[in-house]
């Protein structure tokens, strides 16, 4: 039985064919048209996988635009998918960080891949994807250079978590001539005490599986792991986790 | 929403009881605006005064508000000191004066503030529920009766008391036989049907017709539970939502429980079962209802027992799946509370809990339809597992 997993987010659409193995994925930038974004993500994976429509038994789609998605079968939230996922990746997974675009998650994951709690970080976007791209453009830096900058340098620490002040802060620091290395560090400082806070809350530390494309990014995911003080799974492929949680949730694997 | 004419007639209660009022008014009546369930309305009817709610559950007043108040203070308060300054809410205009308690810092001192525009009694409420506390209560209910009797120029007998205890035992036990309706699976009613009638039924000026047509509702309901008519069915998830206050204009979250394929069947706030508890007839009626009054199970209480006390028993007799916490932005006590009933009902009861953080407004309905969404698939496998 093939089944296909679509996880629309915020920034980016992901879609993953799976019949007993992942058989092909694909990312594609969400942009104005989740619905379109859906539907390419799904072509795209199809093809990868050597697969036509017709082989297809079931849709199942996930993320903000699971709504949007017109042909799916069933529509399961990311907080089950990212578990399911994780664990199906490593079996190990008791929970699930997820830093996304919008929010950012912490999962615990039954010995059954399924959800027993969760806590999501509230309406402002502290802490999440969205924080850190703000401020590496006001670095002028990539999301790469800020991660390699950062592991290398001692933090400055910075003391707003809310984007807007965070900002004029940062402005303040390069004025006064801080390196860009200690604000790089001091910023993933501020989203790992975020994620420290919700960790902590539902007493997360061990097996804990870091997804979402914030994992993607190695030195980040690293210096996020040390600064936690905790051994992060970084699963090969972070970005799909979700797609293919609601692939696996799809062929009740 | 529910057919029934009788249904239709409480749901427009809030509009023809003003029109109502308005007369009471003219005819020489006073009436008297309260805010809180710590208010004892008993004292209000022996004075021979109408108690009315004031409005507070609504986002149309809060940016007139936060002209003067903090932006980051609950919404509850907001709307209620919105209400008041833009004078959009008729009762406040048609109160004689204000009944408060000072229960959270918030509330308190936004009471001082609304001193400004009409004449207020604030009751110094104690924050534990002891003997000593107890016998201090007393005496702020005396000064209530002092002022009363002084405002109104009348005495308060322990016979109009007495009357009045005995009213509002029936008004509580026709609202707790409602709400009782909902421990029929499924539940004849929408948690935010049952909200409207909850609400509305509040602004009553002759209280026994309402409660006949509490009554009347109930037993409608009764008949539907019994032929089973519903909009839910038997699997559907069955939700106690507990926390702060809400009403019409704030049932945001419960609408969207209900639209993610669950039944709010219990609310244990202040409109709906922290209402139901009896005041005890017979004896001293002032002791009484100073006994009764201090019992509820408020977050601003220090400690509140009674309200673990009481989430626990409503999730047994509801048969609940689930417990959702609300608690507004910037209400500390409920905000706090809130991990250690998760604390108490994991313990107790093992049921799936998930306390939601929002305000009045719309801005946060995607990402809340995603916790209660996710909330909901956790429910589901609880309750395939416990069936
Ligand atoms: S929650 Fe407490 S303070 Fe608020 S209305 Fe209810 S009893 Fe009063
Ligand atoms: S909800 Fe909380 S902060 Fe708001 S009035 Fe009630 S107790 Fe006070």
């Amino acid at each position: 039985m093939v089944s296909v997993g679509i996880d629309i987010g915020s920034t980016a659409t992901k879609a993953v064919v799976f019949d007993g193995m992942v058989r092909g994925r694909a990312v594609v930038p969400t942009g104005w048209e989740p619905r379109e974004a859906g539907l390419r993500a799904f072509r795209e994976a199809l093809s990868s996988a050597g697969l036509r429509e017709e082989s297809v038994s079931r849709v199942v789609g996930t993320g903000y635009g699971r709504v949007s998605l017109p042909f799916s079968d069933q529509r399961v939230t990311e907080i089950s998918c990212h578990a399911r996922g994780a664990w199906y990746l490593n079996p190990d997974t008791r929970a699930v960080i997820d830093i996304g675009g919008q929010d950012s998650k912490v999962i615990l994951v039954s010995d059954d891949g399924s959800v027993s709690d969760f806590i999501m970080n509230d309406k402002c976007a502290a802490g999440t994807g969205r924080f850190l791209q703000v401020m590496a453009g006001i670095l002028d830096l990539t999301l790469d250079e800020l991660g390699s900058l950062a592991a290398s340098s001692e933090p400055v620490p910075l003391t707003s978590m809310c984007t807007v002040f965070a900002e004029s802060e940062i402005i303040g620091l390069l004025a006064q001539g801080t390196p860009k290395g200690a604000i790089a560090a001091g910023i993933i400082d501020a989203i790992a005490r975020r994620m420290e806070g919700l960790v902590g809350r539902l007493e997360a530390h061990e097996g804990i599986t870091f997804t979402g494309g914030l994992a993607t990014n190695g030195s980040i995911s690293g210096v996020i792991a040390r600064r936690l003080g905790l051994s992060l799974h970084v699963p090969e492929d972070p970005q799909i986790v979700g797609a293919l949680g609601a692939a696996l949730i799809g062929c009740n694997a | 929403m529910i057919h029934s004419e009788t249904f239709a007639e409480i749901a427009t209660l809030k509009e023809r009881n003003l029109i109502a009022l308005k007369e009471a008014r003219e005819a020489g009546r006073h009436a008297v605006g309260t805010y809180c369930l710590f208010s004892p309305t008993e004292l209000i009817l022996a004075a021979g005064a109408i108690p009315v709610s004031l409005c507070g559950t609504s986002q149309k007043p809060i940016p007139a508000a936060e002209k003067v108040l903090p932006r980051n203070l609950c919404p509850l308060i907001k709307s209620s000191y919105g209400f008041a300054v833009t004078d959009t809410c008729p009762y406040f205009h048609f109160a004689d004066f204000l009944l408060a308690e000072t229960t959270c810092d918030g509330k308190k001192k936004m009471y001082e503030l609304l001193g400004e525009l009409k004449p207020i009694h604030v009751m110094q409420l104690p924050q534990i529920q002891d003997e000593a506390a107890l016998d201090y209560w007393l005496m702020e209910i005396g000064r209530l009766k002092t002022r009363l009797e002084r405002e109104f120029g009348v005495r308060i007998t322990d016979k109009a008391l007495t009357e009045a205890i005995r009213l509002m035992n029936e008004e509580r036990r026709s609202l707790q036989a409602l709400q009782d309706v909902c421990k029929a699976i499924p539940s004849p009613i929408s948690g935010l049907d049952l909200l409207t009638v909850l609400h509305n039924r509040g602004f009553s000026v002759d209280r026994r017709a309402a409660i006949e047509l509490v009554d009347r509702f109930a037993a409608e309901l009764r008949q539907m539970a019994a032929a089973g008519i519903s909009p839910f069915t038997e699997s559907t998830p069955r939700i106690l939502l507990t926390g702060v206050p809400v009403g019409v204009g704030s049932e945001k979250l419960i609408r969207i429980i209900e639209e993610s394929g669950a039944s709010v069947v219990c609310l244990e706030s202040c409109g709906a079962y922290k209402k139901v508890e009896q005041v005890r007839e017979g004896g001293d009626p002032l002791r009484a209802i100073a006994e009764r009054y201090l019992k509820v199970p408020c977050s601003c209480m220090s400690p509140n027992t009674g309200r673990l006390e009481l989430v626990e028993r409503l999730t047994r007799e509801f048969r609940v799946d689930g417990v959702v916490d609300l608690t507004w932005l910037g209400c500390h006590t409920y905000a706090v509370e809130s991990s250690v009933l998760k604390k108490h009902l994991q313990q107790r009861t093992g049921l799936p809990f998930l306390q939601i953080e929002t305000d009045y407004s719309e801005s946060d309905t995607g990402q809340l339809k995603v916790r209660v969404e996710a909330f909901l698939e956790i429910v589901h496998r609880s309750m395939k597992r416990t069936a």
